[in-house]
């Protein structure tokens, strides 16, 4: 559904991604592993519209151009992020903040349904709904995030490392919510530092190093990958 | 049932303001126009620049082409065409600065906008001088100075209306996020280069309508008086003062403001300036997020504050 070619991005003189190729096929969950600094939160903003890569690059979603449309028309597209630090706004309540994410006009039609859908996949957030964000743990404010994601009914969700700074407790509710979203058919594109869980939760994954692809595969192979392995999952043999 | 208490009473104070010219003498209602100016000002300068964050010095500019339209065309055009005409040149102009300013970011806007206000009042004198080949415009018309604040007060009800409507739309919603984070506005399908130019159009086409309105009073308009840089600064100070993203907060800031300035310019005219600069001062650091937040949290009347949900939300973890 999504097809990345020859992306590359730089912000002045420091070359953030080079040549990046990637796809996502319908309903497939993929995630892009790397370090801090690998360029993966580039490459989310660069299909989202927010970072500007140079001329040559491709983003297609189902055959439609996507490159040098502005951000509010790639969520028309059918795009969602969900930003790194989730870009929730603390001072108003879940329910204005899940109203935001419908503001795109593909959303208005289905919003009462997808607000269902929403509170369905987090109970939590429909006890709340009343609630300022602000006097929520990271964990829910973290639903909240995705849950206005999903308000405008998209194709394709992003996210940009959504178990930073959360509680293991919370990785855990986090992961299996978002295994929940896949099956309502929404294809996932991640980006993660915590591999074991989002490989088991992937199809297929990434690696990604100093703005390159250096590795790629379905998700059972890259947990065997000694690449992958001595990188993130700290099981190099002289350890 | 309040809110049936609060719209009976709103029209009570709207028809009590209505009757004020059949009970005043001629200085009282002076004051009231400058006021019902001047709250109007704050009103529309707060719906743009309150919402949005973007501090505009440009009021000036919109206020003075108000003026200078009903100056041009006042003997040429029926009286309501040329409001229309007015306001026709505000959005004009509104259009061109916002498509060519708002995304200038931060202070780059407040310098952009205080800058317009001069370039307008050198085009204005320089288009006088050259190709009319006089300074200054007389502007006879019969309006009584009742007419006049009828006006006004029509124009500061519609403004706060307006402004109601807006904070309660999927439109307010919006703009409370573009001040808080663009990135994210953006990526949640706002267009923000066409919210922020409709409001800056709307905000600016109100405060043209204030100059035009008020123009007549003056009988003689010239660059300087029309285009006087005093009012930009008058009107960001009341609705800084008030609470410049709530609905009364201008027409709070305003109203002991304006009184004050009226008693200062009569009593110290000599020194009016050097109060007025000390009063700014002294504004931005007692009160800088305005009269209303600050009765709110000393009072606890903010709404959010008792939700029993949010009460409950305190007690854990």
């Amino acid at each position: 559904m999504i097809e990345v070619r020859n992306l590359s991005v730089s912000y002045g003189k420091h070359v953030a991604l080079t040549n990046i190729a990637i796809s996502v096929a319908d309903g497939e969950a993929v995630v892009i592993l790397g370090a801090n600094g690998a360029g993966k939160s580039s490459l989310l903003k660069a299909i989202a519209g927010l970072a500007q890569p140079a001329p040559g690059a491709q983003v297609r979603l189902g055959g439609r151009p996507l490159l040098g449309l502005p951000a509010h028309e790639v969520l028309e597209a059918g795009i969602a992020l969900v930003p790194e630090g989730r870009g929730i706004f603390v001072d108003l309540t879940v329910s204005e903040n899940l109203d935001l994410g419908a503001y795109a006009r593909r959303a208005r039609t289905n919003a009462a349904r997808n607000r269902d859908l929403v509170f369905e996949l987090f109970p939590r957030l429909a006890e709340r709904r009343r609630q300022i964000v602000a006097t929520m743990s990271g964990g829910e404010q973290q639903m909240v995030a995705i849950g206005r994601a999903l308000m405008s009914s998209p194709q394709l969700l992003m996210l940009d490392e959504p178990s930073l700074g959360l509680a293991p407790v919370m990785v855990g509710e986090l992961f299996s919510a978002l295994g929940r979203i896949r099956q309502t058919g929404v294809s996932l594109l991640m980006v993660e530092q915590n591999v074991r869980k989002s490989l088991s939760l992937a199809d297929r994954g990434y690696v990604l190093e100093a703005g390159r692809i250096v590795g790629e595969g379905d998700a059972t192979s890259l947990k065997d990958n000694p690449l992958v392995q001595n990188a993130f999952l700290g099981m190099a043999e002289d350890a | 049932m309040k809110s049936a208490f609060v719209w009976v009473a709103l029209v009570l104070v709207l028809a009590a303001l209505a009757a004020a010219p059949f009970f005043m003498q001629a200085y009282g209602l002076g004051l009231l126009i400058g006021l019902m100016g001047y709250v109007t000002l704050a009103s529309a300068w707060a719906l743009f620049s309150g919402r949005t964050g973007y501090i505009s010095l440009a009021t000036v500019a919109f206020f003075g082409i108000g003026a200078y339209m009903v100056a041009a065309f006042n003997e040429v055009l029926p009286y309501p065409l040329v409001l229309v005409v007015a306001a026709l040149a505000g959005l004009a102009l509104a259009l061109v600065v916002g498509l060519s300013t708002l995304r200038l970011a931060g202070v780059y806007f407040v310098i952009f906008t205080f800058g317009l206000a001069e370039l307008v009042r050198q085009l204005v004198t320089w288009y006088e001088i050259n190709v009319t080949g006089t300074l200054g415009r007389y502007i006879f018309m019969s309006l009584g100075p009742e007419h006049i604040y009828w006006q006004l007060l029509a124009l500061a009800a519609a403004t706060l209306f307006i402004t109601w409507r807006i904070d309660r739309s999927r439109l307010g919603l919006a703009l409370r996020v573009i001040a808080d984070d663009e990135v994210v506005a953006a990526h949640l399908g706002i267009n923000l280069a066409r919210t922020k130019l409709a409001l800056f159009a709307l905000s600016s086409v109100i405060i043209t309508l204030v100059g035009a309105v008020q123009a007549p009073r003056w009988t003689y308009i010239e660059p300087a008086i029309a285009f006087n840089p005093t009012v930009s600064f008058l009107t960001l100070v009341m609705a800084l003062l008030g609470g410049a993203s709530r609905l009364w907060g201008p027409v709070l800031g305003a109203v002991p403001l304006f009184l004050l300035f009226e008693w200062l310019s009569a009593n110290f005219p000599n020194h009016y300036s050097i109060l007025l600069g000390l009063l700014f001062i002294a504004i931005v650091f007692a009160v800088p997020k305005g009269i209303v937040a600050l009765v709110e949290t000393r009072f606890r009347t903010n709404e959010r504050a008792f939700r029993p949900v949010a009460m409950e939300a305190e007690g854990k973890p």
